[in-house]
This record gives structure tokens, C-alpha cells and sequence, in this order.
């Protein structure tokens, strides 16, 4: 049977770090078409230029004016797209602070990267992925990240906890409504692996302890594989 | 007509006025559209995303003041974007009416525009001082970037406030190839889509690069619209297929579904894929895949009510428009709709059984209401 990545158009966000990177190496070395998304020009830079053939681009997920350039550019690079994988996010305060500790602008901040850019991302991008699912007739996709995080009240972690269980939540009622136009909106909790943000979180950790992202990439790419093959 | 002048897509008092075949008006609230599709039908849309065309710069052998308006390309492949066709102003921006707006400073092969991050070079003057084909320097990705991060949606003075993209983005768009929106896909949302599917109508789409509407200038707006490439999918091919074997409808959202769906049967049968539709519609076309339009209203003498008269007489059209100004109507973009039907009379190209069966099973008007129906005197018969 034919490799069903190959060729299979996805744009995933957070992409020149953690696990975002650790995916779009894989998804590179699959044959996939990809397009990724980060705020720091240099470091998109590197990873496109690393990867020959994907697509980088610079802009700032929790930014609405940035939105519709992001998803302009992802189909023009990509030419349509069949899986969005809303990987970028924010821990919210650093170091940690308890829930009653956070400032507002805080909590804001992380809502807006980790719930609204998401949201705002995938509606922009709605249009390629229902018409995606007509043409090719199997389902496109939407990931987005979760975390344990988003299920179990973990003191110190109140932004990011829930705005990822708001995403988790906004996910299934997402799944319920774009089911009858063949997109599906799933939650991929990756684990805890030894990332950037995870060390922004425990800068103390035993790395020995997390996962190392390609790992997780790995299980991703089996769950997006499972997903559009159905 | 009034012009509307709030970018709203959806307004909730947005009108309906639905044209039959046989020439009976009938007015709805358009939040009513799906009313007026039956089982079987097929509704095809324009998934075009709009491209901020409009990039404000310098020409820098005057060190002039310009505004580029990206107009057309080749193609619609992805990397096929280094040759442009563009309309040039000079200094000022929208809220200038186009026909009042300074003509550029002349404009050569080889002259540097400096638009924001993009750097452009004038390749040729394509026979008139204001057009002209031009070429980005740099990769595709960095054109892409360049016109994401510096260009504005092209926009006319009739709507004062600055447009974003995603004002003039349709719920369904996609891939970023319209130099203005395909506005008759404004009437699209999810829960249009969504009611569509309870009532058994289908939907697919194109992608079609809808062009500038107006430039202001008498000579270039003689030549609207300029030829524009689309990209007709496998599947919506199949869908019409399928719409016509069950005696469907196949109802086009817009001028530009219009435009590429008649382009792709205009040499035998409806073939899917890349295609560029140059030819104009009007009272001489005869349709051969679209029963009815769904468009925004159009003035007489505009490229878009041309290509109404493929679909109804003169006369039908000339009491269609009395009814839109009687009753308030508005016009462009973020106004209000038309749907029309192919009349009766219309030549058909080898559809007259499946006409003949549209005929008789065309919705009841809408006896329960209250608004007027104006019947129309009988039609010229067709040519």
C-alpha cells in the first residue's frame, strides 16, 4: 500500500521547536508536503533551509492580524491543505504561578496562543480542509496539542491547564459540527517530553524521565496516518 | 441602486430577489436561500481566497508615489507567481473614487518598484499607460510573505473603512488567488452549509481567479473582465454529473462559477482541471451547465449584468432591476443578492428533457407569503 503521507499537505504551527520541529522532521522525511509556522525569523529560516522543500513561515499564532497572513501563505505554499496540526503554545506565567498569582494579562496571553489562535487558525483555514475532504475524498484533519494538563488539576499550571482544557473541549464540539463536511478535529496529548516549554516549566526535570520528541512525533504521525487513511 | 457601504457579509436585513424562469419575481429575506434549493440540487461556490492585491510603494526612477493593483497572473500554480499583470495609480489610496485617481508616473520596462518588502521590476507596457506586466524579485515563499505582510485587499471609496482579509474572505475560502473577492460566496456560512445538507443539495466548489471589478478607467473597464485562470476539481465535475442524472439543478454562486463552469463545457463535455476562462457571457451565450446564478446586483453596463443576460431576456432584466431600485435594493459587493433562473426561452445546448423536467417541478412561489410576485408581460422568444 502506498505511503499515505506522501504528498499529504499539512501545516503545523510551533514548528522550529520541541515536538512542532521533532514533526516536521518526520512528516519531511515521509514525503509529505509541509508548511510550518513560527515567530522567530532566523530559526524558520534554519528549519526550512534544513529541510529542503518545506515551507517557512514567520507569524505570531496568538496574533489576529497575523491569522489570515499565516493561512494565506499556507495555501499558497501548499496550494490547498489537508491536515492542521495547532502545535504552538503558550505555559503562560514563567516560572509558574499559582493560579491566584496570575495576572490577567498572563492568563489572556496564554488564552490567546493556546485557544483563540488556534481556533481563529483553523477557521481561517476551514475553506482548504472541507475542500480538501470533497476532493479527495477521505477526511482532512485537525490536530490540536493537549495535555494532561487540560484533563487533571495540576496547582501551578491554572493558565495553561485551562486554556488547554478549553481547547480540548472546543476540539470535540468542533469534531461534532465538521464531521458531515469530512474534517475531523482530534486532541493529541503528546506526554511529557523534553521541550523548550517543558523546561521553561521544570527547569529542574531528569530529562532521563521525559520523552524525547521524536518519540511523540512518531505516535502523532501513526494517529494522523490512522486519521486520513479511514 | 444604493451602494452598501459597511463590509458586513452577512447582513441580517440582506435581501433575496429570486427570478424565475419564467420571468415571476419573488422577494425573500435572504437567510431564506436554502429555500429556495431542492433535493437534487447542486450549489457550486468559488473557494478563491482574496489576495491583499493592493500594495502601496515607489517607482523609483521618479521616486513617485504609486499604487499597485495586482490584477492577473498565468496560472494558478502554486510557484507560478513571478509575472503579474497589475493596474497602476499613482499617489493616493482607495478613499479616492478610481476614475479621480492620479494617473502614475510613466511607466517603462525595466523601472524598480519598491512595494513595502517586495521589490518589483516593470517587464512590459501591456498597451495601456496604467497596465503593465511585472515581475518579484525573490522566492515563491518570500512573493507569498511580501504580499501576505504588505498588500491590503483592494477596496473602492464606497466603503470607507479600511477592509482586512478577513472581511472580504469567504467561510469558504481557500486557496489565495482572487485579486477582488467572489463576493457572491458572502452569503455562505456553516449553517448555510449545514441546512443545505439537511435539504438533500449538494455542495462543491472551484477555485476561480476572480479579477479586478473596475479601475476607473473608461478604456481598461471596456476590457473587464480580464481572462482568469480557475481550477475546476475531479469531484465537482462528478457532483454535476451526478446532479444532472437525478434531474438536479446546478446552481452557480456567482459570476466567476459562472464564467469557469461555461469555459470548461464550452468544448465538449465538462472536463475537470486547470483551464483559463477568456470568453465573455452575455445575450448571445447559450448556457450549457448552469440552471441559475446566485449573485450580488449588478448595474446595467457592468461586465457582471452582461453575463445575466445569458440567463434572462432584456426585458425580464429591465423589471428585475426596477424591482431591486423600487424596493431598496443594494448594490456591490456587501449588498444584497439576485438569484437567477435560465428562462424558459433561453437556448439550452442538449438539455431540453432535463430543462423540460426543471420546468415542472420548480418550487411553488412562495404562496404563503405576503410579499409581491410581479408577473412578468411574456418574454421575447430566443434568437
Amino acid at each position: 500500500m502506498s505511503n499515505p503521507l506522501q504528498d499529504l499537505r499539512v501545516a503545523v504551527t510551533g514548528g522550529t521547536s520541541g515536538l512542532g520541529l521533532a514533526l516536521v522532521r518526520a512528516l519531511h522525511a515521509q514525503g509529505a508536503r509541509v508548511a510550518f509556522v513560527a515567530r522567530d525569523a532566523g530559526r524558520v529560516q534554519r528549519v526550512a533551509a534544513e529541510l529542503d522543500g518545506t515551507h517557512g513561515i514567520v507569524g505570531d499564532i496568538a496574533s489576529k492580524t497575523d491569522t489570515h497572513r499565516i493561512a494565506l501563505q499556507i495555501n499558497a505554499a501548499l496550494g490547498g491543505l489537508d491536515v492542521l496540526v495547532n502545535n504552538a503554545s503558550s505555559l503562560g506565567p514563567v516560572p509558574l504561578a499559582l493560579l491566584a498569582d496570575t495576572e490577567c494579562e498572563e492568563l489572556e496571553a496564554a488564552l490567546a496562543a493556546n485557544l483563540v489562535g488556534p481556533f481563529r487558525l483553523t477557521k481561517a483555514l476551514l475553506g482548504s480542509l472541507a475542500a480538501s475532504a470533497r476532493e479527495r475524498r477521505r477526511a482532512a484533519l485537525v490536530v490540536n496539542i493537549s495535555s494532561d494538563a487540560a484533563v487533571t488539576p495540576y496547582a501551578g499550571w491554572g493558565a495553561y491547564g485551562a486554556s488547554k482544557a478549553a481547547l480540548l473541549h472546543l476540539s470535540r464540539i468542533w469534531s461534532e459540527e465538521l464531521a458531515e463536511h469530512g474534517v475531523h478535529v482530534v486532541s493529541f496529548d503528546p506526554g511529557d517530553m523534553e521541550t523548550p516549554l517543558h523546561s521553561l516549566a521544570v527547569p529542574d526535570a531528569d530529562p532521563a524521565s521525559l520523552k524525547r520528541p521524536a518519540d511523540s512525533a512518531r505516535e502523532l504521525l501513526a494517529r494522523i496516518t490512522a486519521e486520513v487513511a479511514a | 441602486m444604493r451602494a452598501a457601504h459597511h463590509p458586513i457579509q452577512r447582513p441580517r436585513d440582506a435581501k433575496l430577489l429570486v427570478v424565475g424562469a419564467s420571468g415571476l419575481l419573488q422577494y425573500a429575506p435572504r437567510s431564506e436561500l436554502a429555500q429556495f434549493l431542492r433535493r437534487g440540487d447542486l450549489l457550486v461556490a468559488n473557494d478563491a481566497a482574496t489576495l491583499p492585491a493592493s500594495l502601496a510603494g515607489i517607482h523609483l526612477r521618479s521616486g513617485a508615489p504609486i499604487e499597485v493593483r495586482l490584477a492577473g497572473r498565468r496560472s494558478l500554480a502554486v510557484d507560478d507567481l513571478r509575472e503579474f499583470s497589475a493596474v497602476v495609480f499613482g499617489a493616493g489610496d482607495h478613499r479616492t473614487r478610481t476614475e479621480n485617481r492620479a494617473a502614475p508616473p510613466p511607466l517603462h520596462a525595466g523601472d524598480t518598484l519598491a512595494l513595502g518588502p517586495l521589490k518589483a521590476r516593470v517587464l512590459r507596457r501591456l498597451d495601456h499607460p496604467r497596465l503593465v506586466a511585472l515581475a518579484f524579485d525573490g522566492t515563491p515563499d518570500a512573493i507569498w510573505s511580501g504580499i501576505a505582510q504588505h498588500g491590503k485587499p483592494v477596496q473602492y471609496a464606497h466603503v470607507t473603512q479600511a477592509l482586512a482579509l478577513w472581511d472580504v474572505w469567504t467561510r469558504v475560502a481557500a486557496r489565495p488567488v482572487a485579486f477582488e473577492p467572489p463576493s457572491a460566496g458572502f452569503v455562505i456560512d456553516w449553517q448555510l452549509l449545514h441546512a443545505l445538507r439537511e435539504r438533500g443539495v449538494e455542495f462543491a466548489t472551484l477555485t476561480h481567479a476572480a479579477g479586478l471589478s473596475s479601475t476607473g478607467d473608461p478604456a481598461l473597464d471596456a476590457r473587464l473582465p480580464f481572462d482568469e485562470p480557475y481550477h475546476l476539481p475531479q469531484a465537482t465535475v462528478d457532483a454535476i454529473d451526478a446532479a444532472r442524472r437525478r434531474r438536479g439543478r446546478v446552481i452557480a454562486l456567482g459570476t466567476t462559477v459562472t464564467r469557469a463552469l461555461e469555459h470548461a463545457a464550452s468544448r465538449g463535455p465538462l472536463r475537470a482541471g486547470d483551464g483559463l476562462s477568456d470568453q465573455k457571457l452575455g445575450a448571445n451565450t447559450t448556457l450549457r451547465v448552469v440552471d441559475a446564478i446566485v449573485s450580488g446586483t449588478h448595474e446595467p453596463g457592468t461586465s457582471h449584468y452582461e453575463l445575466l443576460r445569458a440567463f434572462a431576456s432584456d426585458a425580464v432584466l429591465a423589471r428585475a432591476d426596477a424591482a431591486l431600485l423600487a424596493n431598496g435594493y443594494r448594490t456591490h459587493e456587501f449588498g444584497d443578492s439576485v438569484w437567477v433562473e435560465r428562462s424558459a426561452d433561453r437556448p439550452a445546448a442538449a438539455r431540453t428533457r432535463r430543462l423540460h423536467a426543471a420546468q415542472v417541478s420548480r418550487p411553488r412561489a412562495r404562496a404563503e407569503s405576503s410579499r409581491p410576485a410581479v408577473p412578468l408581460p411574456r418574454m421575447r422568444s430566443p434568437q
